[in-house]
């Protein structure tokens, strides 16, 4: 059954205990996403922290409902950005879209785990077109809310 | 197959009210393998349903020997597309006991919704019914989005209020306070027949009547009704009843508003241009009768000999069978899943008045990741909020598993839907 390449121990772990969850002060940006087949939705907060000159996240902190993908998908993803320099962090975002939209290939391909880490556990859902939005819909909330609180801080 | 009440207690009983096995023979897609080579056991006729044989070779046989513009031909293709088209009219009105004039082809049951939603707001002119600021418009917390945002819409055009019947926790629409609800300021009611979640048959008739009383229209969404029971557009008190072909065995691309004949008559046109027009000068035009008046554009004729080949296959089997046939299944699939640990039902616990939609909850396990553990193992349902977004948050859920039965199911499947439902909570470690 390909169930298991797309649920894959990670993203069950992730789904039963989130990382990050939970609505935090202070915060530059805050957003509300859904996904309006199924109804799952996001409150998403970024804090952005100047670190040498450089804009660095500093903290992501959201509050979802929705299903495992949509939400151990915004676990990994705050893991991943979290502490890292918002050029990177987006370069990191555009490796998981591209590895969404791979239809599949990106499970032979190998995804870089050195970009991705644990987020490479998610390749398995390009295979169901269904559930790329889930995989999505915290990357797409994180990028909203970042590219306002960039704003925030001009 | 002798015809029978809709609405028995027959839970369970060894009469079958069709025969589903010969049934199945003629939908081509029933044969089909899915994920894993498993058997399609589709449980999702309630976002679609799927066609037999008949309806098929109906719209094929138009195409290669009928074809032609219906209304504007002298030539003997367009006499029996004509033919074909005003025939397929004359089936659905006697189905739903409706004149033939009454019936307005439209694309869907939401387009129709639409038209009557727009024409009423007065936007193209004044019609049967003058809606002024501060008017009222009473629909439920029960609807599908397609008979509850064209009446936001409506009254953001018209200035009046939109206000709503809710649901009770047990998923029945609550009447108590009906009568204070509809007053002298009501101008239409809009209320679903059937819910396409938790399968509840609403009071149609008694609401029609309380609505008349304080002189408001009644509009039904019969979208989930007219597939699974036998209507009767007059028993219902129904002023506008709107329905969709692809849920009843039919095409996609056609739908029927049901309008009494004063009514239609009333009211201006809804969309504008050819077929709809008496007379057109370019200092302005002048517009033909109802039906004709609502159906722009050269008319779908080989959808409505589609639609027409459904109400056939639907008569053949009698719309009492198909009633009772769902009941037995919507009880058996009630009575396994009521005791299955971890699972609730949105909605009425009995078949009495509801229908073949049954929606639920598995405890720890999101919708989205039940739907996609039974696509596994070849079933078909729907997860999400099924377009009736209101309707769960006012039953406390953010989105549901839904199972949809007709003609083509069996208890065996509905057998399978359980074990597929105990699998994904084992799967997700919910259940040992």
């Amino acid at each position: 059954m390909q169930l298991e390449s797309m649920y894959q121990e990670i993203i069950l772990d992730h789904y039963r205990n989130p990382h990050h969850k939970g609505l935090r002060d202070p915060f530059d940006a805050e957003v509300h996403h859904v996904n309006p087949v199924c109804g799952d939705e996001i409150t998403m907060r970024v804090s952005v922290k100047d670190v040498d000159g450089e804009p660095v996240i500093d903290d992501v902190s959201y509050d979802s409902l929705g299903c495992s993908i949509s939400q151990a998908s915004a676990s990994v993803m705050s893991d991943l950005v979290t502490g890292k320099p918002v050029g990177q962090a987006m370069a990191i975002s555009q490796a998981f879209l591209d590895l969404m939209q791979s239809k599949g290939a990106g499970v032979a391909a190998e995804p870089d785990d050195d970009v991705l880490e644990d987020a490479v556990a998610f390749a398995g859902v390009s295979k169901y077109p269904a559930r790329i939005k889930c995989a999505l819909l915290g990357w797409m909330a994180w990028k909203d809310a970042t590219a306002q609180a960039m704003e925030v801080g001009q | 197959m002798t015809d029978s009440p809709a609405h028995l207690d027959v839970a369970h009983l060894d009469v079958a009210h069709l025969d589903v096995e010969a049934i199945r023979a003629d939908f081509p897609v029933l044969a089909r393998t899915v994920r894993n080579d498993k058997p399609l056991i589709y449980l999702d006729s309630g976002a679609t349903s799927q066609k037999p044989r008949q309806v098929l070779d109906a719209e094929r046989e138009f195409y290669e020997r009928h074809n032609a513009a219906a209304h504007r031909g002298t030539h003997l293709l367009g006499e029996e597309a004509t033919d074909v088209y005003e025939g397929a009219r004359a089936k659905v009105a006697a189905f739903i006991g409706a004149e033939p004039g009454e019936v307005v082809f439209t694309k869907n049951a939401t387009e129709a919704i639409n038209l009557v939603a727009y024409t009423l707001s007065g936007v193209n002119g004044s019609g049967p019914v003058q809606v002024r600021a501060g008017d009222e418009i009473l629909i439920t917390e029960m609807e599908h989005h397609a008979n509850l945002v064209p009446w936001q819409q409506f009254c953001q055009r018209t200035g009046a209020t939109l206000r709503w019947l809710n649901v009770t926790a047990e998923g029945r629409l609550d009447l108590d306070r009906l009568d204070s609800m509809i007053t002298e300021r009501t101008k239409i009611v809009a209320v679903t027949h059937q819910s396409n979640v938790t399968g509840t048959v609403t009071p149609v008739a008694e609401i029609a009547s309380a609505a008349h009383e304080r002189g408001a229209l009644v509009l039904v969404d019969a979208a989930q009704s007219v597939p699974h029971q036998p209507i009767d557009v007059a028993a219902l008190g129904a002023d506008f009843l709107a329905f969709s072909a692809h849920k009843m065995l039919g095409p996609y691309g056609i739908g029927v508003l049901f309008g009494r004949a004063e009514l239609l008559e009333a009211m201006p046109p809804f969309l504008f241009g050819g077929s709809m027009i008496e007379m057109v000068r370019m200092e302005g035009s002048t517009f033909l009768p109802p039906p004709q008046r609502f159906e722009p554009g050269v008319p779908a004729v080989a959808e409505a000999a589609g639609l027409g080949a459904a109400v056939d296959y639907l008569t053949g089997l009698g719309m009492g069978n198909v009633a009772a046939h769902e009941e037995s299944l919507t009880a058996h699939a009630l009575d396994v899943l009521r005791d299955h640990p971890g699972v609730r039902i949105l909605g009425p616990d009995t078949t009495k008045d509801r229908g073949g939609a049954v929606a639920f909850e598995v405890e720890g396990v999101h919708p989205h990741d039940v739907g996609q553990v039974l696509d596994e193992l070849g079933i078909a349902v729907r997860t999400g909020h099924h377009c009736a977004w209101p309707l769960h948050r006012a039953l406390g859920v953010q989105a549901s598993t839904r199972a949809t039965f007709y003609v083509y199911n069996t208890h065996a499947e509905v057998d399978e839907l359980a074990d597929g439902i105990r699998y994904a909570q084992r799967f997700f470690g919910v259940r040992s």
